[in-house]
């Protein structure tokens, strides 16, 4: 299969296919980020993190057209800055409301969470339909992330691509941060580990849920406004990344945001890579089966956290 | 009291008399053979409904991916029919006669060899009832025995049911891909596509289905069941008593499979087609919900969820297609958080109290059970009783396998 390939070709085949991997691998992880904190800190399993995401989209594609219609045209390149902190304000605000309205009732039963929130993301989905019509939007690009760079004159990467990575980049090393170091975090740590003792000590345990819970949240609006720098955005967009992103979760074992990581990173390569040789479908297959594979032979993950239970 | 009776109980009698009358008389008296068709159809989800009854309800394993099941007994049985409906003389104007259509469009020139056995009736009903129990008791095996549970399990085959979803998608030359197997004819050359066929299939259906339910009535009723409920419960009292845990749950997992299987042979025999709509993870979930608008501990609750719910869809999407995604979301928060023992608990709760002060003592029992442990309601769900311990170990669920 590789034969009709130069060795140069070949190299800058695998180097594009691993920069679309890394794009993937971008998705993943934002989307990711917040479901492992839900998930794996809080043991919620919240099936409309999808849709949380694709409100985050939806805002983006708001401001970029408030932004197009009411404000001069120089500042319209920093749309994005502003539309991504409107995401996560909004999304952790819904992420808030639901946790007080459905998920602190349901915390003795996760397989009931699941079924709940599956409830709420039929019906965010639809509000979506109705609100911005069934057709997929797209945000215009700022100037400054059209086009792509060239490293060399056979590999160029899109610059969209690249703002998307340092994002990803960034947005995780301030939760890595954020839940090593600060208050919230801590104290978010304590209540998993042990939340009488947690409480004992002072912790408002139901404070610290609704906020871990609204976090999570804001943090998919981000990944939302993220995703709609390299993809458009439909009412079921959440749908098509839910059963990944919850494999990249479990997969990394789900209480440790480095196996997150590692899991999203091997997931996304893997598919991609494979995308080129093979079908997309099958290549989505066999690194599905391949990690349910995995994930029945070694069901703690990548990276498992040891508790005592 | 007579055997049958020994495990069915007068209560529970009663109630099965009164689903086979609403079945078999008052359905078929009562609507055109379309609309009953129809119904036949939606029945064909309370396999999946009672199915999930027994593993989810009784068993406290739930699956998210019993549209696999479904759908493997539904391709079994399209196989089998499509193989019958793409003889040379009807396949004659193809470039390779004698092999389904879909396969010719895509170039194929010869029956693949899986497709090959189900030339056979016979085979292809033990693989309806063999093949997914096979497939269910892989899945169990490698989770169960590594005492993976709960929303673990849960992800996993949501994740088995997208995979199958798309393998069924990308195959197109040999599974007839996102149309799925269509323009089934004749079973044994019996059309089945005539009116009269189709009546006599729902009756077929109808029997099947009680065949099931006194199936999983004695499942319920034995030992096995008891001990299931206990494992539910308290996994590792269980445990300690002396109990393979994982072999009941495997077991319990296999019906499961193999009861939802039955369901989609006979969907695919009223309805005539079978596409991979119906394995995916959307459809997996919405039968969680039958299950769960029925009662998640009811056996005959399966049956009504499954009515309700479709015939809901049904009316709905032909009137407001736009309310249905919004009623179905309002029905799982609302069942999952005003009523989780669905129907069956509504019925308990409300409306046989409500009988009662009309109907003469001596029939007391249609109405109600005495002994409150048979009753649909008669467990709270299980996290509503969840232990103390569970709630200590919340996040010890989620290092669940660490041993």
């Amino acid at each position: 299969m590789f034969a009709d390939y130069s060795m140069a070709e070949l190299t800058s085949i695998f180097a594009m296919q691993g920069f679309a991997g890394l794009i993937l691998f971008s998705v993943f992880v934002l989307m990711a980020l917040g479901l492992a904190i839900i998930f794996g800190q809080m043991g919620v399993i919240n099936m409309a993190h999808g849709e949380f995401m694709i409100l985050g989209a939806y805002v983006t594609y708001l401001t970029s057209n408030v932004f197009s219609a009411y404000l001069p045209e120089s500042i319209y390149g920093s749309y994005f800055f502003i539309a991504m902190i409107l995401a996560f304000f909004i999304t952790g605000a819904l992420g808030a409301l639901v946790e007080w309205s459905i998920i602190r009732h349901l915390y003795k039963r996760p397989l009931d969470t699941l079924l709940a929130t599956w409830g709420l993301s039929l019906i965010m989905q639809q509000i979506y339909r109705s609100v911005f019509g069934a057709r997929e939007v797209g945000v215009t690009l700022p100037d400054w992330l059209m086009g792509s760079y060239a490293i060399t004159d056979m590999i160029e990467v899109p610059i969209n691509g690249i703002f998307v990575m340092v994002l990803t980049i960034v947005i995780t090393i301030a939760v890595a941060l954020m839940m090593q170091r600060s208050r919230l975090g801590k104290q978010t740590r304590a209540v998993v580990q042990n939340r009488p003792m947690a409480a004992a000590v002072g912790i408002n345990t139901e404070k610290v849920d609704r906020l871990t819970f609204a976090l999570g949240c804001g943090i998919a609006g981000i990944a939302g406004s993220a995703f709609t720098m390299i993809g458009s955005t439909g009412p079921t967009a959440g749908q098509l990344y839910i059963v990944d992103t919850f494999l990249v979760v479990v997969f990394g074992g789900a209480s440790s945001l480095i196996g997150t990581v590692a899991s999203a990173f091997t997931i996304s390569q893997a598919q991609s890579t494979m995308e080129f040789f093979l079908s997309g479908s099958m290549a989505k297959v066999l690194t599905l089966l391949t990690v349910v594979i995995i994930l029945m032979l070694r069901p703690e993950g990548l990276f498992s956290l040891k508790m005592r239970r | 009291m007579n055997k049958v009776g020994s495990f069915i109980g007068r209560y529970q009698l009663s109630h099965f008399i009164i689903l086979a009358l609403l079945i078999f008389v008052v359905m078929p008296l009562a609507l055109d053979s379309f609309r009953l068709n129809m119904v036949g159809k939606y029945l064909t989800y309370a396999f999946v409904a009672l199915g999930l009854v027994l593993c989810w309800g009784y068993g406290g394993i739930l699956s998210l991916g019993q549209g696999v099941f479904f759908g493997i007994g539904g391709y079994c049985m399209a196989m089998f029919l499509k193989l019958e409906a793409s003889s040379p003389e009807n396949t004659a104007i193809q470039s390779t006669p004698g092999i389904p259509d879909f396969m010719d469009w895509n170039q194929l020139t010869e029956l693949p060899w899986f497709w090959v056995p189900f030339q056979s009736f016979t085979f292809t009903i033990f693989a309806i009832l063999i093949l997914p129990a096979a497939f269910a008791f892989i899945i169990a095996v490698a989770m169960f025995k590594r005492r993976v549970g709960g929303v673990y399990f849960a992800i996993i085959t949501q994740a088995i049911a997208a995979i199958l979803t798309i393998l069924i998608i990308g195959q197109q030359g040999y599974t007839g891909g996102v149309n799925g197997i269509t323009d089934l004819r004749t079973l044994h050359g019996w059309d089945i596509r005539t009116d009269e066929a189709k009546t006599i299939l729902y009756f077929v259906n109808g029997l099947l289905l009680f065949g099931c339910l006194f199936v999983a009535r004695y499942i319920i009723k034995s030992k096995l069941g008891r001990l299931l409920v206990a494992m539910r419960e308290r996994e590792d009292r269980v445990r300690f008593s002396g109990y393979d845990v994982s072999a009941f749950k495997i077991f319990i997992f296999c019906a499961a499979a193999t009861i939802s299987a039955i369901g989609g042979a006979m969907f695919t025999l009223q309805v005539g087609f079978m596409s991979p709509t119906f394995v995916g993870t959307g459809p997996s979930i919405e039968m969680v919900i039958f299950c769960a608008l029925g009662g998640r501990l009811a056996i005959l609750g399966a049956v009504y969820g499954a009515l309700v719910v479709n015939w809901a869809k049904t009316s709905f999407s032909e009137s407001f297609p736009e309310l249905w995604l919004f009623a179905m979301g309002a029905l799982f928060i609302g069942v999952v958080m005003a009523f989780p023992n669905g129907l069956a608990g509504l019925y308990q709760t409300y409306i046989a109290p409500w009988l009662q002060k009309y109907v003469p003592e001596k029939f007391h029992w249609i109405i109600t059970n005495r002994n409150p442990e048979e009753s649909g309601a008669e467990i709270a769900v299980a996290g509503e009783t969840a232990s103390e311990d569970e709630k200590k170990s919340k996040a010890g669920e989620l290092s669940h396998a660490g041993n």
